[in-house]
């Protein structure tokens, strides 16, 4: 902007700096609101009463967990048969449904972690309930591989503690690598999570005091560590932020990384391929992302948050859902291309199978839900009618559970040896136990609605154009 | 001073004016001093004159340990403890042992940068004189304070007072210890 008081005999011939065209930027929070409009807004929903749709859902989201706790309760009292896994499916709804939820909660740490590092602020009013869903859903899925094990209460054998047996672990087995992936992700991500509802919890102490609510002033304030907004503070505290976010990023892709290492190291037809790992990591953000949306659509009608959760943001997160959806779909393709190039029968078969075999009517559940349901997301008007959105999203989350169905169950079901071929069904232990966990995940949901603040209060300040302190202008 | 004052604080409405005062707070040579700001103000930092944070070395250290702690696990019970031949292959080999030292190496780094964090910013300290301040509830809300320290060489109520009525700061009040 300076370039042309500069003019004269001695001006270089070159710019001495180059001024980007200064793009439209979207407005992340709309009908310039205030800070402390901000506040009341969030912190309204925590000190409010307790709404009656509250009660109502968090009745119901107990009775489906319930059916959780019956199934988890009756494999334990009985044994691990009463799942119906049989020879030659030894893997089929525990894995699926692990890796289900497992990938759901990878759109949220994408959304804190991979955003946060490309700078995309409009990250910044989802972030802290996309990371509670991610927190959520390893709950869900970590309580799969852990029942599956028979005996639980010899579930800590998982992890290299001495015991007895004095016989340590298997380290050159994925499995064990996934033991660490997964519980590295949920340490990493609950503490994320803590790092940015610090502030946010000290806003609420100052509140809950101030309206002479001493027991809960206490409990958010214990947990605010004695926050006080320095900017001393600050300065380390985004520190750390950027830090976790640079540090959450391969974490979010190792992990999924490690979870199809379950599979494509192993020898299977159908599992040994290296296109696993991308091909898995693209499929979880893909689902995460529909879950967000599924979850953030109703939440943004209720609580009357479209000022904080725009169009715009809609938009980028459809767009999101449009880009992986077509990653899978291209990953679809190219497993049938090696298939068929590689020119080896077994593996050849496993494809043809999958399509055309006893599990075709999965297969094409996969790729109408998968495939052709984001293909929707290319027309503004319909990432612009929210309903249709939501509906949607509802076809991405169960396109991504048949996914898994489809990968370990058909090559499971016609592995080498036709004599052993079998056709797995769930028992009703199973589907009560998947069911319930819709329902122990809806429970931790409806309380971090109620209890914690839905929207990190600080960072949605801090992207606000009043908070520009040199008044809109380039620097 | 006496030690039954902390120092002087005072208000500022906007970012923007903040951000100039603490430029001036820092041109006039203070050191024990602090902004309170309900969110991270961007620039703020040099106009305090912070340099950068020191978490990132910490973190570093927290890195290494855990990809040091990965490797030795594996090779000391595969390879020392209790050897077992499983599927013909070797007792160690950093190529089985890299995905879980991997996994070590995220999961220390993020104890070691959240411990970091909170060691360096002298966190949990639920009682402060800053805290005690009447109006200090709207810093994490909406407004922003300079609070600069008795405790500062160059602090002298007077003369502290009016270079933060020049700077633009309102209400500015002293601080009980």
């Amino acid at each position: 902007m300076g370039a042309h008081h500069e003019s004269s005999s001695t001006a270089p011939a070159i710019l001495a700096e180059v001024n980007p065209t200064a793009l439209p930027r979207a407005i992340l929070v709309e009908n310039n609101r205030s800070y402390s409009w901000i506040t009341e807004k969030i912190c309204g929903i925590i000190e409010g009463k307790t709404p009656t749709w509250w009660w109502v859902c968090f009745a119901l989201a107990c009775f489906v967990a319930s059916f959780t706790v019956a199934g988890i309760s009756y494999l334990v009292a009985t044994g691990v048969g009463v799942w119906g896994h049989a020879n030659p499916v030894n893997w089929a709804w525990d894995i699926v449904n692990f890796v289900f939820w497992i990938g759901i909660g990878h759109a949220g740490t994408l959304i804190s972690a991979i955003l946060c590092l490309l700078r995309q602020k409009w990250r910044t009013s989802i972030n802290r309930a996309a990371e509670a869903m991610t927190i959520f859903a390893v709950v869900c899925a970590g309580i799969f591989p852990v029942f599956h094990v028979g005996r639980v209460w010899y579930a800590f054998y998982l992890f290299p503690i001495p015991n007895s047996n004095a016989i340590w672990q298997n380290f050159r087995s994925p499995l064990e690598w996934d033991v660490f992936a997964v519980s590295t992700y949920g340490t990493v991500s609950v503490l994320f999570w803590y790092v940015g509802l610090l502030p946010d919890l000290a806003i609420l102490r100052d509140r809950f005091e101030a309206a002479g609510q001493r027991a809960r002033s206490f409990i958010y304030g214990f947990f605010a560590m004695g926050w006080r907004g320095s900017n001393r503070h600050w300065s380390n505290y985004e520190m750390a932020y950027l830090v976790l976010a640079g540090i959450s990023t391969p974490l979010v892709l190792s992990v999924h990384t490690i979870v199809s290492f379950d599979f494509a190291v192993s020898l299977l037809p159908g599992w040994h391929t290296t296109i696993f790992p991308p091909y898995f990591v693209a499929g979880a953000i893909f689902s995460g992302f529909g879950m967000v949306l599924t979850l953030m659509l109703p939440l943004r009608a209720v609580y009357g948050l479209q000022d904080l959760i725009t169009q715009y943001h809609i938009d980028c997160m459809c767009k999101i859902t449009l880009a992986t959806g077509t990653i899978v779909g291209y990953a679809y393709g190219m497993e049938f291309f090696i298939a068929w190039y590689g020119a080896n029968p077994n593996e050849g078969f496993a494809f043809v199978n999958r399509a055309f075999g006893h599990y075709a009517w999965a297969y094409w559940i996969m790729i109408s839900c998968n495939v052709i349901t984001p293909q929707f997301f290319w027309f503004k008007s319909v990432r612009h009618n929210t309903s249709l959105v939501w509906i949607l999203s509802i076809f991405v989350n169960v396109g991504m559970w048949f996914e898994r169905f489809v990968i370990i169950v058909t090559s499971l079901a016609r592995d080498f040896l036709p004599s052993s071929w079998g056709y797995y069904s769930p028992s009703i232990v199973e589907i009560f136990t998947f069911f319930g966990t819709f329902g122990v995940f809806s429970v931790l949901f409806l309380l971090f609605i109620r209890f914690l603040p839905i929207m990190p209060m600080a960072e949605l300040k801090a992207v606000t154009p009043q908070a520009d302190v040199h008044g809109g202008e380039k620097h | 001073m006496p030690p039954s004052s902390y120092g002087l604080i005072a208000t500022f409405e906007t970012a923007p004016q903040i951000y100039q005062a603490a430029q001036k707070v820092r041109d006039a040579g203070y050191k024990n001093w602090d902004c309170i700001t309900p969110f991270p103000v961007h620039g703020l930092d040099g106009a305090m004159g912070l340099g950068r944070s020191q978490v990132p070395r910490l973190s570093l250290v927290g890195g290494i340990i855990g990809f040091i702690t990965g490797m030795t696990m594996i090779y000391w019970t595969g390879a020392v403890d209790y050897e077992l031949i499983v599927g013909g292959k070797p007792y160690f080999s950093p190529m089985f042992a890299f995905p879980i030292s991997y996994e070590l190496t995220i999961l220390f780094t993020a104890f070691a940068t959240i411990g970091g964090m909170f060691f360096l910013n002298g966190l949990p300290m639920h009682y402060h004189p800053v805290l005690k301040y009447e109006h200090i509830k709207r810093g994490m809300d909406d407004t922003f304070f300079i609070v600069i320290e008795a405790r500062d060489p160059r602090f002298n109520l007077a003369n502290t007072k009016a270079l933060l009525e020049q700077a633009g700061g309102k209400a500015i009040t002293e601080l009980e210890a």
